[in-house]
């Protein structure tokens, strides 16, 4: 059975839970193997499958743009001839999956929100037109190179062989013509990230700035914090945590808008949800056209109320 | 004196009803075009530069013939030259073929930066500013939120999700902006009246030497084997708030077993 490379993202050396996931996925093509930039818990990987796991040690992967990566990893490409190779749908790995793709010249696939292969053929799905669409696609030419978003598989533990082979890549002085002056890695906020909870909490432009409410339920579900643009361009809520076309696309099981009139902007970062639930005051928003649930009222007198019926059903 | 090159695309209108052709491309006939709202932003950031110096800004666009609107938006908008290349065989390219029609045209061009939008509105694969990066042989600093040049130096911020960074760099470079960089201008009467009277360059592919075989949908390296609507949501239940309206949505989500 022949390789499927798969691009590993641990920051600080804790693999993510997308990277899990595209190991599961991988193993339904062919054999997982992780590529791990820098330092990561490789035991893990091989918990999920990865029967080779290709280390780069150079500090040039972190003190450039992803450069260096995309040319190891396409040096690999060329020498293993893999069945597949799969990244994480982040910009980063979008990135680096671009710059592969074509020095290897083969199709390039992004934002695949599955991957189901039939007879040694891989076909991929994606959201399209803010998720009005769903698209079937495969590709022609070369190794299918596939950027993956996060919950496109549930990860599944399975014994691999684990085999750490420690590759030792020159990067080539063209690769660091650009290099990071500074660094400041975000502060965790101890809440589940975006892409991957399971239930995500969002406030808009009903808050008027003040997300005491959003995160208090936010934290009674366990689920992560989202804003509108409107939200995040009143510099209420950093870029990172914006749901919609220019910030996250966003899946969960449940999604609940707080103040969110729902402009086709923010629906087409998380109208693919399980379940909407909506509170709002004005019963013409727009986001009450594709909500579940919806209350027509004051969010700083529903919110609270749903946070306190919630603490009090969990005890 | 930096020479800015604007790559911008001329998109279906996010706000109406897109669609699909037959042959599964994207329906530019049915739908009103105009310039993609994310390369606003770009061409903003290019004006900004060469006001706050020295420079001048052409905008350039692969697309049908409609797509000259997008062009002459940014001449309004104050972007000094334009470049429409337009082709039959382009139709249905996928984002190498794009990518490889942009950076010929690039090289055309007397540049110093290229700049591009973060993604298309709608296909959106953001993938374009670095394939013609990796093409022109370039560095590509994408989704940056703030920049500024100063003299050889161009500076950058970009807010990861994982860190905020900060980037200089020197020579020729790719840049994708995000629209965290600022509102876009609308154009002035007196740009509209200007743009009238500005340089726009049509281009074939023969002026470009690329083969039609190295582009349009027959020759991309993917195929979409399928477009689906998705299906509308079913209307949901909808209640006015009359003091228990906290108490009505955790019973919904205790029926959901989200509590």
């Amino acid at each position: 059975m022949s390789e499927v490379l798969v691009l590993i993202d641990a920051p600080q050396g804790k693999v993510t839970k997308p990277s899990l996931e595209l190991l599961t996925i991988a193993r339904r093509i062919g054999e997982a193997s992780a590529v791990v930039f820098g330092d990561a818990d490789t035991s893990v990987l091989a918990e999920y499958g990865a029967e080779k796991i290709y280390t780069y040690a150079d500090s040039a992967f972190a003190e450039y743009l992803v450069a260096p990566k995309a040319e190891a990893l396409a040096a690999l490409v060329a020498e293993k001839s893999p069945a597949a190779v799969l990244v994480p749908s982040t910009s980063e790995g979008k990135e680096i999956a671009a710059r592969v793709a074509l020095k290897s010249e083969s199709g390039l696939i992004t934002d695949a929100i599955d991957v189901a292969v039939d007879g040694g053929q891989v076909t991929t799905t994606q959201a399209a037109f803010a998720g009005n669409f769903t698209v079937a696609a495969q590709v022609t030419q070369g190794a299918p190179v596939i950027a993956v978003k996060p919950n496109s598989a549930a990860p599944e533990a399975a014994a691999g062989a684990g085999t750490v082979e420690a590759v030792s890549f020159d990067v080539p002085e063209s690769a660091k013509q650009v290099k990071i002056v500074s660094s400041e890695a975000r502060v965790s906020t101890g809440r589940p990230e975006l892409t991957e909870a399971a239930i995500v909490v969002s406030g808009g432009r009903g808050t008027g700035g003040d997300f005491t409410e959003v995160e208090a339920l936010a934290d009674a579900l366990g689920a992560a914090v989202g804003a509108s643009r409107a939200a995040v361009d009143s510099g209420w809520k950093p870029h990172t945590f914006q749901v919609g076309q220019t910030g996250k696309t966003v899946s969960p099981q449940l999604y609940v808008a707080n103040g969110i009139s729902g402009a086709i902007q923010h629906r087409a970062g998380m109208q693919t949800s399980k379940t909407i639930v909506v509170v709002n005051k004005d019963e013409e928003a727009p986001i009450f056209e594709i909500a579940d649930f919806g209350i027509v009222g004051d969010l700083f007198k529903v919110t609270p109320q749903l946070t306190e019926a919630i603490k009090a059903r969990k005890g | 004196m930096t020479k800015i090159v604007v790559a911008v695309k001329y998109v279906p209108d996010a706000t109406a009803d897109r669609t699909f052709e037959a042959d599964n491309t994207v329906d530019r006939e049915n739908v009103d075009g105009l310039l993609s709202e994310l390369d606003e932003y770009a061409v903003e950031q290019a004006l900004q530069v060469v006001e706050a110096g020295d420079g001048e800004v052409t905008v350039l666009t692969v697309g049908p013939a409609d797509a000259s609107d997008a062009v002459r938006k940014a001449l309004q908008m104050g972007a000094d030259a334009g470049v429409h290349v337009e082709d039959d065989a382009i139709a249905g390219s996928d984002a190498f073929a794009t990518s490889l029609v942009l950076a010929k045209a690039i090289e055309k061009l007397d540049y110093d930066l290229v700049f591009f939008g973060m993604g298309s509105t709608d296909a959106g694969m953001g993938v374009v500013p670095t394939l013609v990066a990796e093409r022109l042989g370039l560095p590509a600093i994408t989704f940056a939120s703030e920049i500024s040049v100063d003299g050889e130096t161009v500076k950058i911020r970009r807010d990861g999700d994982a860190a905020t960074q900060e980037i200089e760099a020197t020579g020729k470079l790719v840049v994708s902006v995000t629209d965290q960089t600022g509102e876009a201008r609308y154009p002035s009467f007196k740009g509209i009246m200007a743009a009238k009277k500005k340089p726009v360059e049509e281009w074939t592919l023969a002026d470009l030497g690329v083969d039609a075989a190295e582009v349009g949908l027959d020759n991309a390296w993917t195929k979409v084997e399928s477009t689906t609507p998705r299906p509308p949501r079913t209307a949901g239940e909808i209640v006015t708030d009359e003091g228990d309206g906290g108490t009505k949505l955790v019973e919904f989500l205790a029926s959901k077993k989200f509590v």
